[in-house]
């Protein structure tokens, strides 16, 4: 009845990547400053290298970096960032020590030398590190309360084994051991310039933001200890490792499957094998297990990239009693993935899938800096965009078909369950040999 | 410091089926977001069909006139976009953001769901089954599921609308019917009820032919009386608390009801401020107390909107505290403690640079969301359905800024113990 066709696209234009400025000062940080003048404001990134850091207390240290420097207290720091309009934070995962902040752009001098301030003569004092190690704790706990979380830490554990990636998140009882001198130590060990990159995004003139980076770091100094993190093993299949927990409503889904970095020539095709098989919502494990089964509401696939080696994780979290239909179907789609070309149309669909979102991910500031940050912690820069879009773009069936049965084969997959393991082994244990975790 | 502002460009129009239409042109990137906003909600969803707003959001994109089911998702996809719908107290959105090239798909698709949903029974059970595993995930199967934005609103009010739960009952879910979603989309998803908004690359009148074409025959059907969801405040304090099994620590939030932020924005926006004042950063008034100074709490948040949608929100609602709390935490003596700033802040003022810092972070935040596209399409198109008012959004970051100390400490001053409402999680969860 209606005279309405889907309307064609409009071809992309080329890929433009913004202006832009780098710089490797004395100290061996490196600055890379990136114009996007959209508003007035500016993004920071930090990544200093960390592997190997004794686990709590690197994550104490990354919760207390900011509790004070031997000029200015907590507050003080909070109550200055906020006066130009800025906060900076801390985080940590597995290879770098990670601090995020965004301030008006007229407070990036400001914002800078606070940084300076927190990363030369930091304090730890022991009253705010106390409140701070006390708060690492209760969010400890409730994350260990967390079904997510629970079923991420088995798969690391699966996964990786005696590797230091085996474990990422500390015991309560390791964060109460850990003294303020202990931060300090480490904080002069491994907070150090050489090989860290800081990241600047916003309206800014490159060149005279790594002025302003190189005037206000310059004290920052000195070589870290070596964070080099021997390889990741490889994957071990074998049984399905089961977790239990009793009550539990709905089941935590989780596979790894092998991966290689995002400098691989295998990468583009698997990351659209991923594509078609996962990755996105119109792919058909998600047209399957959710919008024709109805097992599951958020059911993704993403390739994660560290330092020591990628894995590609499979994550759903599906209702109990379809705990097994769900695996069977995701075996299923593995399977098929692995075992048959996909066809044209879905190809092209993933294809430009991936293209387009790689356009939206430069076209903010935060975006920007983020992916800056990522890349270049992997040793790339944003011109690693313009490659890894001809890349994707080029990618034959051939070779996608090729990258599905290499990676994504069903028999090389590691997979957890965590759940209630009184309901759904039995049904598992119709697809697949199980072993319960010993917790 | 002085508090910048965005200067994005406002065109306004309305097409002859009443669909109201909001352009904000900007060539800096090569992306376009797309947001189309009905004006009902949570609150306009009926007695025994708790969560049928949401469920109903979640149909909008099962097929429409000329799609098949799961077209529309692999149409935005298959351009490179990325798409989804939420359900608030007041409005449901649906949006797209997209490589520049792929507009007049997205317009395509939007009007094609305005003009009708492919309400079938199939759908309608497959996405019971799919939004009962969303509850799952948020609510029933973590710890904190739904706290507080589901568990304070029945403390604080009386009437259905306002107090019931907008995810919705298994029972009333699974009870819904196709005839019911038929209703309620000829009820409320008529072109007068929705704005349309577009950002980013592209021509104007290039996009007023494209809206034309594709909107513009869909049938114009009367736009519902929008009803008034008020009720009295409390007279006295109310307190509930229920046991979080899944819950290894404590918690506890308060509502305090606000003045209308729509018909009274003025009086309104220096409690979004107070919220900032009291809760943003370690240099915060509440942060510095509780957390740190007394360490009674290990967190402490303050908000405007149980969905924390300040600028998108209609009367009533509420100015939100919470609080996680540490082992054997006590919630009565946060919340005295929490009279006592707010009685300090009343009666001794701030201290000198206290707002101006507090008002530079806000513009800061408010200046980075509308960086991406979708964060100046969707608050331009609640803007623009509930206050006919886009371009506040460019006027926020100043108007912040112009909130006064006097505002602040009155602000302050009404948040009286007697006049809120208080749930307290108990731990359940041997941690």
């Amino acid at each position: 009845m209606s005279k309405h066709t889907l309307p064609d696209l409009v071809p992309d234009s080329k890929i433009r990547l913004p202006k832009q400025a780098e710089r490797t000062l004395g100290t061996g940080l490196t600055v890379i400053a990136v114009r996007r003048p959209s508003v007035p404001l500016v993004e920071l990134r930090l990544r200093v290298p960390f592997g190997r850091a004794p686990l709590a207390r690197a994550t104490l240290l990354s919760q207390a970096l900011f509790t004070g420097t031997t000029s200015m207290s907590s507050i003080d720091i909070a109550a200055e960032l906020q006066a130009v309009g800025g906060g900076l934070s801390a985080g940590l995962d597995p290879d770098r020590l990670l601090v995020t902040g965004n301030s008006l752009v007229s407070g990036l001098d400001r914002m800078l030398e606070i940084l300076a301030g927190v990363l030369t003569e930091p304090a730890y004092p022991a009253d705010e590190v106390g409140t701070e190690r006390d708060r690492l704790v209760d969010h400890i706990q409730v994350a260990q309360s967390q079904p997510a979380h629970l079923a991420r830490t088995a798969l690391l554990e699966r996964v990786y084994g005696r590797h230091p990636y085996a474990v990422q998140t500390p015991t309560p009882e390791q964060v109460r051991g850990v003294r303020p001198a202990q931060l300090r130590a480490l904080h002069a060990d491994r907070v150090r310039p050489e090989g860290a990159v800081l990241v600047l995004v916003g309206d800014l003139n490159p060149e005279k933001a790594i002025d302003a980076a190189e005037r206000a770091l310059s004290g920052w100094k000195g070589t870290g200890k070596d964070s080099t993190v021997p390889p990741a093993p490889p994957l071990e299949p074998g049984p399905l490792l089961l977790v239990d927990r009793p009550g539990s409503v709905q089941s935590s889904l989780r596979m790894a499957l092998p991966a290689v970095p995002r400098t691989d020539p295998d990468h583009p095709a698997l990351q659209l094998a991923n594509m078609v098989f996962g990755g996105y919502f119109s792919s058909r494990w998600v047209e399957n297990i959710r919008e024709d089964k109805g097992y599951t509401y958020g059911p993704h696939t993403s390739i994660e990239h560290f330092l020591a080696g990628s894995t590609l994780v499979v994550a759903a979290e599906v209702a109990t009693e379809v705990t097994g239909p769900a695996l069977l179907e995701t075996i299923y789609e593995l399977g098929k993935i692995a075992s048959l070309p996909p066809g044209e149309e879905e190809l092209e669909q993933a294809r430009r899938y991936a293209l387009g979102t790689l356009r939206l991910s430069m076209s903010t500031q935060a975006g920007l800096a983020g992916l800056a940050s990522i890349y270049a912690s992997f040793g790339l820069r944003l011109d690693h965009l313009t490659a890894y879009s001809a890349a994707l773009a080029a990618v034959t069936r051939e070779q996608v078909a090729e990258a599905a049965a290499k990676y994504l084969a069903p028999a090389r997959a590691v997979t957890v369950v965590l759940g209630d393991a009184e309901k759904v082994e039995g049904p598992l244990s119709a697809l697949t040999s199980v072993e319960r975790s010993a917790e | 410091m002085k508090i910048p502002a965005t200067k994005y460009p406002v065109e306004r129009l309305t097409l002859d089926n009443g669909l109201r239409v909001v352009l904000t042109p900007d060539r800096s990137a090569p992306v376009v977001g797309v947001a189309v906003v009905y004006d009902v909600g949570i609150r306009s969803e009926p007695e025994g069909r708790t969560g049928f707003a949401h469920l109903f959001e979640h149909l909008m994109f099962q097929g429409s006139e000329n799609l098949e089911k799961l077209a529309h998702f692999r149409h935005v996809q298959g351009a490179g976009g990325s798409f989804n719908g939420s359900t608030h107290l007041d409005f449901t959105d649906y949006f797209e953001v997209l490589p520049a090239g792929a507009l007049e798909r997205a317009l395509f698709l939007e009007a094609d769901r305005m003009r009708g949903p492919r309400l079938t029974e199939e759908n309608l059970r497959n996405q019971v089954d799919v939004v009962k595993e969303e509850i799952r995930v948020n609510v029933l199967n973590r710890p904190y599921g739904g706290f507080p934005w589901l568990k304070l609103p029945a403390v604080m009010f009386e009437t259905f609308p306002n107090a019931h739960d907008g995810y919705g009952s298994f029972t009333d879910l699974e009870s819904a019917t196709v005839d019911d979603a038929a209703e309620f989309f000829r009820k409320y998803y008529a072109s007068g009820n929705a704005t349309l908004a577009v950002a980013g690359d592209f021509d104007v009148t290039q996009a007023t032919e494209l809206i034309q074409r594709h909107f513009g025959d869909v049938p114009a059907r009367p736009r519902p009386e929008l009803p008034g969801f008020d009720e009295p405040g409390l007279t006295a304090e109310r307190r509930e608390s229920y046991v979080d099994k899944l819950a290894p620590l404590p918690a506890v939030a308060s509502g305090w009801r606000v003045p209308d932020p729509i018909a009274n924005f003025q009086d309104y926006l220096p409690y979004v401020v107070l919220a900032e004042v009291l809760t943003d950063g370690d240099a915060s008034r509440l942060v510095e107390r509780l957390v740190q100074r007394d360490r009674i709490v290990t967190s402490v948040g303050g908000y405007i909107g149980f969905m924390g949608d300040e600028y998108q929100v209609r009367n009533p609602t509420a100015f939100l505290l919470q609080a996680h709390m540490p082992p054997g935490g006590d919630a009565d003596k946060v919340l005295r403690v929490v009279d006592e700033e707010l009685d300090r802040l009343a009666t001794g003022g701030l201290a000198p640079g206290e707002l101006a810092r507090t008002q530079a972070r806000m513009a800061t935040h408010l200046l980075r969301d509308t960086d991406a596209v979708l964060g100046r399409a969707l608050p331009m198109a609640v803007l623009e359905l509930q206050r006919g008012r886009p371009e506040l959004l460019n006027e926020l970051p100043r108007l912040v800024g112009e909130v006064t100390e006097e505002q602040i400490v009155a602000a302050a001053a009404a948040l009286r113990p007697e006049s809120r409402a208080t749930v307290e999680v108990i731990a359940g969860a041997n941690a």
